[in-house]
């Protein structure tokens, strides 16, 4: 590309490409724009919202939503800018997502990266077959588990709590597995052959071989685990209620409902929404290129 | 849908033997090495029984019984289908989400598939993939109440532009018509990006030779397209389609956020009304017996689809 002349790139340029472009962009901007106007109202006082609902700034610009999600804000500064005077225990859920969302994405990872190795580079009887058992569980849809495993972790006495949050997804999930194992098939056998023959057993392998030079993937599903963990709305919903194990997405799915008749907090909604997401747009803008390269099929021909 | 990225692979590949075996110049037969694979396997396979396998049995015989959550299940027989049966709710449900579903891959699939080939033909940059990828790395909840409020009757922008140009304004979330085109427009919306970067993927699997062959014979862009693009994706359509598809069924997030179920029962899909027998009123057996449903819902949409769409077979080679 880098070779061509001026002339050859402005001879490629007709109408279609032109309109092709415009198309594109005109998805981008589409795709954009909402988390633009995510952020313009995060810094809007929550009263001028409805006199400015057409303004492209801020609407009387104030930091004051972000105050009052961090409960910077005393009930009258916060009443005085139309959020509602009730606290929001903001820092104890974000809390509450960071260890849910940390523990399952280490535990998914390592567990996942193990079984993935038994499943790949260790000889024993019946592999491959218990590796297609192990996937079957894809088919499984989340809600046909997720009323029993409400009754196992109520009988375990972890209702309301960060481990009964993380238990269903700490250990395994079928995608991990595999996403591991399609990684471990392409390492050349003679390295662990080598080390075999160096006397190393097969934990001593996969700890100093294996897993140091598989990095990028275990990042690539750290990243994805994390995400998907952090995003979860359902099972939590189910199993952490009180106020001491609720995750972020629980307590903004009924922040709305607890606003105050009339016009609800705005601002304040959408501060609160932007800083939930933005652990999330902080590791993209970091790891991007992998999230987006996972996407796409290994193994069809 | 609950993972972020899903990997794909045909059945095929995925259960291949190890790849990597090599004989080399040993004859030795390989020890079996059982003991660490068993240890190694040991966590995953805890979770495996406790939360996947275990649970799916349990399921099946939930819903079987009647149970609300003090006491022991009944074994009732068959009895919840039946009532499932009669139960207007329910199959308004099924109406609703299957209502949802078709707007939503409807819409999503057209869109991607526009969208990937605009990307294919114009251009590789990963910012802009990036960009078109980013709503679907935010949170569903995240996402219904940024669109809640941008929807909003009084003072949302999409209602402040419809007035501004004279038109009527529109109750999104009040009206029963436009509760689910709203909400599967919005969820169109979060996973267009990444239905698109999936068919995008498949795109690229399409060789060039081809491409070059049809332009030798003169074949313009639009006829390239509909002769040669479409058809060479077909595997790759339906893959998307099972995963999509499979995650509209269980559209739940962004209604319980913005509607509960409402007005009236126009937004009360499938898995909302699974979490209200099961939560609200303590209905497990009954609950179960639906999840039951909808599990053999989604098994018999994925298997007709793969049938329809032939997904085994490509049409290269």
């Amino acid at each position: 590309m880098g070779a061509q002349s001026l002339a050859q790139r402005l001879a490629r340029i007709t109408w279609g490409r032109v309109i092709a472009w415009i198309v594109l962009w005109s998805f981008i901007l589409a795709t954009v724009l909402p988390f633009y106007w995510m952020l313009r109202t995060a810094l809007s006082d929550n009263q001028a919202l409805a006199a400015q609902s057409f303004s492209l700034l801020p609407a009387d610009f104030t930091l004051g939503p972000f105050e009052r999600v961090f409960g910077l804000a005393t009930p009258e500064e916060a009443l005085a800018e139309g959020g509602s005077g009730a606290s929001l225990s903001f820092w104890l859920y974000l809390r509450n997502s960071l260890i849910v969302s940390t523990a399952v994405t280490v535990g998914q990872v390592l567990f996942c990266s193990m079984a993935a190795y038994a499943f790949s580079r260790l000889r024993w009887p019946g592999r491959d077959a218990w590796f297609a058992v192990f996937l079957g569980a894809l088919l499984v849809p989340p809600i046909f588990t997720a009323l029993p495993n409400f009754l196992t972790v109520k009988s375990v006495g972890l209702l309301n709590t960060l481990p009964g949050i993380m238990l269903p997804s700490l250990f395994m999930t079928p995608f991990a597995i595999f996403f591991m194992r399609q990684f471990f098939l392409g390492i050349p056998r003679e390295i662990d052959e080598a080390a075999m023959i160096d006397g190393a057993r097969p934990w001593r392998i996969f700890f100093r071989i294996i897993l140091p030079i598989s990095a990028a993937p275990v990042t690539t599903l750290g990243i994805l685990t994390f995400i998907s963990s952090w995003n979860d709305y359902f099972w939590p919903l189910l199993v952490g209620q009180t106020e001491e194990s609720k995750v972020l997405t629980v307590a903004l799915g009924i922040f709305r409902s607890q606003t105050p008749q009339g016009a609800p907090d705005w601002a304040g909604l959408m501060a609160a929404s932007l800083v939930a997401a933005l652990p999330i747009v902080i590791l993209y803008a970091v790891f991007g290129r992998r999230v987006i390269n996972s996407i796409g099929f290994s193994g069809i021909k | 849908m609950s993972t972020a990225a899903v990997e794909l692979a045909g059945p095929a590949s995925a259960l291949a033997p190890d790849g990597g075996r090599r004989t080399g110049g040993t004859k030795r037969r390989p020890t079996t090495q059982l003991w660490p694979a068993l240890g190694m396997l040991a966590p995953a396979a805890i979770g495996f029984a406790v939360f996947y396998l275990y649970p799916t049995l349990r399921g099946i015989y939930l819903s079987l019984t009647e149970y609300n959550i003090l006491g022991s299940p009944v074994f009732v027989g068959l009895q919840n289908y039946v009532d499932l049966a009669q139960d207007e709710v329910f199959w308004n449900a099924v109406r609703v989400t299957l209502l949802y579903v078709v707007l939503n891959i409807g819409f999503q699939t057209v869109l991607a598939v526009g969208l990937a080939v605009l990307m294919h033909r114009l251009t590789k940059s990963v910012l802009v993939r990036g960009s078109l990828l980013l709503p679907y790395l935010i949170a569903n909840v995240v996402v219904a109440l940024l669109w809640y409020w941008m929807l909003d009757y009084n003072i949302g922008i999409v209602n402040a532009v419809i007035d501004a140009v004279g038109l009527p304004k529109v109750a999104f979330f009040g009206d029963e018509a436009w509760t689910i085109p709203t909400i599967a427009a919005i969820n169109t919306w979060r996973h267009l990006g990444y239905t698109a970067l999936l068919v995008f993927a498949g795109l690229q699997m399409i060789p060039r030779s081809v491409y070059e062959a049809a332009a030798v014979d003169g074949a313009g862009e639009w006829r390239t397209f509909w002769r040669i693009t479409l058809p060479l994706l077909r595997p790759v359509l339906a893959l998307v389609l099972v995963i999509t598809v499979t995650g509209a069924f269980q559209v739940f997030d962004t209604v319980a956020v913005t509607t509960s179920g409402g007005p009236g029962n126009a937004s009360r899909v499938l898995q909302l009304y699974i979490y209200e027998q099961a939560f609200a009123r303590g209905h497990f057996g009954y609950a179960s017996a639906m999840s039951v449903v909808l599990f053999l819902i989604l098994a018999g949409a994925a298997f007709a689809q793969m049938r329809l769409l032939r997904a085994g077979e490509s049409d290269l080679s």
